[in-house]
């Protein structure tokens, strides 16, 4: 089936998961750290975020990869000359993408966190605090669980935006199930065929995270109450 | 920071900022002129006109715009019926590329945004509408339509804002729009942080510009909808 090319691509759609799952821990720890900025009362940290935020939504993902390949590439290697070293290191596409990926992503959650933060009611927190619980555990046991219900939806959108990011990596040269796609179309003359078949594995990972983070949902919102 | 280089690539920030706002205004016009017939033909209740535009939606929305890009950049080179009729002039141009899978791709996001607002509409205003003896057709064209149009602002306006970033990906066809401009600079000079930083300053301003615009036509034309909630509109958010 498809020339024998169905194993690479089988191959390369583990590495688009590596890539999609790695940058989403990233992102969800960005997303965490800058919700709690954006919502502080220091100053300065507020602004970092909202600087964070505003700069990395206003700017092209392909743009921000491609000054982190290249530029990354040059300051690292400043960076070991400084140091003493001799050897030119090179970014791996690998590290590249992931760190670019969840960068980004990191900001489009930072927002829908805090979004999810906000409309958490205050009396919640103060009950917990009122029974003498730290605010760790208060963040721990109250407001993050009910965090994950109102963040959902805003994180499923977020979440199949990333995994189609990915295919972006290809273009740094990372061997993705798109790259290979890519390879395979050029080796056959059949680019239409490959390309297809990219869009149908990229189709059937949205399917299957739609279904699942439903499942998710349906789960966090037990015994919440919905108009009829 | 090289600021001679940058200032010397100036010029060529500036032809790619006019490629990629051409590639936007015309995929937005075309995208727009399709995702109104199929944003309709989604609400409806009729199931035969909703679900072929959810299948179109549901692929459109499920893949990579890159993937939908190369398919017709390269893809259709794959047949001889495309590459002897009239249309191969039209299918080996990279500019025809772009825009068609531009347009098609906003034309799927913003039949949704459409089909959302049509169906949130308030039934109260349909009702008022049909007891005043309008037809069907009337109620689509002089409330329906024009209300939810309305309605659909924000979450269009982080359409627009998407396809602005989306449009980056001209670049990998060829197209030398603002992202191409960066990437000839950083292959001439090996200056990536100047061109790719140079770059993103232009997206931003870009980006804040369509910001602005949008929030002055909300505030123009959503300004019934206004005094119940001041919730100030966030600058660019992920569309739903």
């Amino acid at each position: 089936m498809l020339h024998g090319f169905l194993p690479t691509l089988i191959d390369g759609t583990g590495i688009t998961l590596a890539v999609a799952f790695l940058s989403l821990v990233i992102a969800v720890m960005l997303g965490l750290l800058g919700a709690a900025a954006r919502l502080s009362k220091v100053p300065l940290l507020r602004g970092m975020a909202t600087v964070y935020t505003t700069v990395i939504r206003g700017v092209p993902d392909l743009v921000l990869m491609l000054l982190i390949f290249y530029g990354g590439q040059l300051a690292i290697n400043a960076a070991a000359l400084a140091l003493g070293y001799e050897n030119t290191l090179d970014i791996d596409p690998f590290v590249a993408g992931v760190a670019t990926i969840g960068f980004i992503f990191g900001a489009y959650l930072t927002e829908t966190f805090r979004g999810a933060l906000l409309a958490i009611h205050a009396g919640q927190r103060e009950a917990g605090l009122a029974f003498g619980m730290s605010r760790l555990k208060v963040f721990w046991r109250i407001t993050f669980p009910q965090m994950i219900r109102l963040a959902i939806p805003g994180f499923t959108n977020n979440w199949l935006v990333l995994v189609k990011s990915t295919a972006l990596v290809s273009v740094i040269g990372l061997t993705d199930m798109m790259h290979r796609a890519g390879m395979a179309a050029g080796a056959t003359r059949e680019p239409f065929t490959f390309y297809c078949a990219a869009a149908v594995i990229y189709l059937a990972i949205t399917t299957v995270s739609l279904l699942g983070l439903g499942v998710l949902e349906r789960r966090y919102s037990v015994g919440i109450r919905r108009a009829a | 920071m090289n600021f001679e280089a940058i200032t010397e690539a100036i010029p060529s920030y500036f032809a790619g900022v006019s490629v990629t706002l051409q590639l936007l205004c015309v995929a937005l016009l075309f995208g727009l002129a399709l995702a109104i017939p199929l944003g309709v033909a989604r609400a409806s209740n009729n199931r035969w006109l909703s679900w072929p535009v959810w299948a179109y939606t549901y692929v459109m929305r499920g893949t990579p715009m890159l993937v939908q890009l190369f398919l017709i950049y390269y893809g259709m080179a794959q047949f001889d019926a495309v590459r002897d009729s009239a249309l191969w002039p039209w299918f080996s141009s990279a500019w025809f590329c772009a825009m068609l899978t531009f347009t098609l791709n906003t034309s799927a996001y913003t039949a949704e945004i459409i089909a959302g607002a049509m169906r949130a509409i308030p039934a109260g205003e349909v009702e008022a509408a049909r007891s005043l003896g309008l037809s069907g057709w009337r109620v689509l064209t002089r409330i329906v339509l024009p209300s939810s149009m309305r309605r659909a602002l924000p979450a269009y306006s982080n359409e627009v804002i998407m396809m602005l970033h989306g449009t980056s990906l001209a670049s990998t066809v060829t197209l030398v729009d603002l992202t191409g401009a960066a990437r000839e600079m950083n292959a001439r000079t090996y200056l990536p942080f100047e061109a790719f930083v140079t770059a993103g300053i232009f997206y931003l301003a870009l980006t804040f510009m369509l910001v602005s615009l949008f929030h002055f036509a909300e505030k123009r034309w959503l300004r019934h909808l206004a005094p119940r909630s001041q919730t100030v509109l966030q600058p660019i958010a992920i569309a739903s």
